[in-house]
């Protein structure tokens, strides 16, 4: 228990040993600590960044592929809309053709109808005249039957 | 008990409590004796700290590039760390040199305590086998060692009162407050005795933070001086007979569970002084 030079020694080793702490070791391990933690804590943002801009993008191609199958859909829609029209159209126009070439022929039937039964009015009364003059040759007096002639050629 | 074995007790307990110095001292206070196994386990243990530390400080600004901390690196930068928010938990300002004096007081005075579980009787026998007569092993049981560290840090708590406050602010601290007053001529009545309250104060810090870690760690190494007298007396003779064999086997037990219990108080009390130094100089770089 006695006081003596030690405590000088002491005093000057603890001096020293703080002064070395303080230039050589403290520094060079706290710097490159806070250095990596620094780095740590960026390598972390980094990541949570990228998480969220993964998690934007996803929503965004979700957004992306669910617009594309509305559209898509409007566009089959359409289509079907579309071709139902085309056909409607090309059935209307068929049966407008169809009408219209069954007027055509029935013009035509009717007309060729009409040309025959006319050939036809005109072959009778030329085979009727020719009939009566072969009747009427020999026992026919021109002149007595002259106005039923012509009255039948009237009526032919 | 036979006189002859009192007498081999107290010379063995006076043989703990005696230093390797260069000459007897007779006075308490003599500057010119020194004690040369203090210094040299201070010095020893000062060496294994800063060299340690350094090591893992240069391998740490190699590695800064990349490369995460391995073994005795992370165990480094654990204490560091630790120190590092210990201190920032009671000072809030900027200093470069509170936070390393925390981890060389931390470190240091640990490394003292440490050489208290180091079983009491190894070193000196080592030594004596050398033609070594005296070696006290443990630092932090010289007061010299104490009151070195503890004064050091008074220099500094001084010497940082002046830095931050000026003469004049220091002085104004020592000399008014507590007691304060309105009238000046009361106030002027309160300067002697607040001089002396805070004096005291001041003085006070010092002497319990040396003698705390003192009186701990000796008590510590009395308790391991005096189980071991559980089997000085008879020695190996001890071992041929069942009181002798109940003895030793006492004594090996004591000693581990105190071991045990001192491996506890090492690590509180190199904590408590490493946290009250910088309470100290957190107080002295406040204003008031």
């Amino acid at each position: 228990m006695h006081i003596n030079l030690t405590l000088l020694v002491q005093m000057l080793a603890f001096a020293a040993l703080i002064w070395f702490t303080m230039k050589f070791v403290w520094p060079m391990i706290l710097g490159p600590m806070q250095e990596r933690e620094r780095r740590i804590a960026q390598g972390l943002a980094a990541a949570d960044r990228g998480e969220e801009e993964l998690k934007q993008a996803r929503a965004g191609a979700e957004s992306i592929v669910r617009e594309a199958r509305e559209r898509a859909g409007a566009i089959i829609d359409q289509a079907q809309r579309r071709g139902n029209e085309i056909i409607e159209q090309a059935r209307a126009a068929a049966s407008q053709e169809g009408q219209r070439v069954l007027n055509a022929a029935q013009q035509q039937i009717e007309l060729e109808a009409t040309q025959a039964r006319e050939q036809l009015r005109r072959q009778i009364g030329e085979i009727a005249v020719a009939a009566a003059s072969k009747l009427l040759e020999r026992e026919i007096d021109p002149r007595a039957h002259e106005a039923l002639i012509d009255q039948l050629a009237a009526q032919i | 008990m036979a006189a002859s074995d009192s007498a081999r007790i107290g010379e063995y307990v006076t043989e703990h409590l005696t230093y390797l110095t260069n000459k007897p001292q007779t006075s308490l206070i003599n500057f010119t004796v020194i004690n040369y196994d203090t210094v040299f386990f201070s010095v020893l243990l000062a060496a294994l700290f800063a060299g340690s530390f350094y090591w893992v400080a240069r391998r740490a600004s190699a590695g800064a590039a990349g490369g995460a901390p391995r073994g005795f690196q992370s165990f480094v930068e654990l204490i560091v760390e630790w120190v590092d928010s210990q201190v920032k938990d009671v000072f809030h300002g900027s200093s470069r040199l509170i936070a390393p004096l925390a981890l060389t007081i931390f470190c240091w005075v640990y490394l003292f305590n440490c050489m208290d579980l180091i079983p009491v009787d190894l070193l000196p026998d080592i030594a004596k086998g050398m033609g070594i007569p005296h070696l006290k092993v443990v630092p932090s049981t010289d007061l010299n060692v104490v009151f070195g560290l503890s004064l050091t840090v008074f220099i500094l708590t001084i010497f940082y009162s002046f830095k931050m406050k000026g003469a004049l602010g220091f002085l104004a601290e020592l000399t008014l407050q507590p007691f304060t007053s309105k009238n000046v001529f009361v106030q002027a009545l309160f300067v002697p005795v607040n001089f002396l309250l805070e004096s005291v104060t001041q003085i006070a810090r010092p002497l319990s933070l040396a003698l705390r870690l003192f009186g701990n760690i000796f008590a510590g190494e009395m308790i391991f001086v005096l189980l071991a007298l559980l089997t000085l007396v008879h020695g190996y003779a001890a071992l041929e007979t069942f009181s002798g064999w109940g003895l030793a086997i006492m004594q090996l037990v004591l000693t581990f569970a105190w071991e045990v219990f001192h491996l506890l108080i090492i690590t509180i009390q190199a904590f408590i002084f490493m946290v009250l130094t910088v309470v100290y100089l957190a107080m002295a770089h406040e204003h008031h």
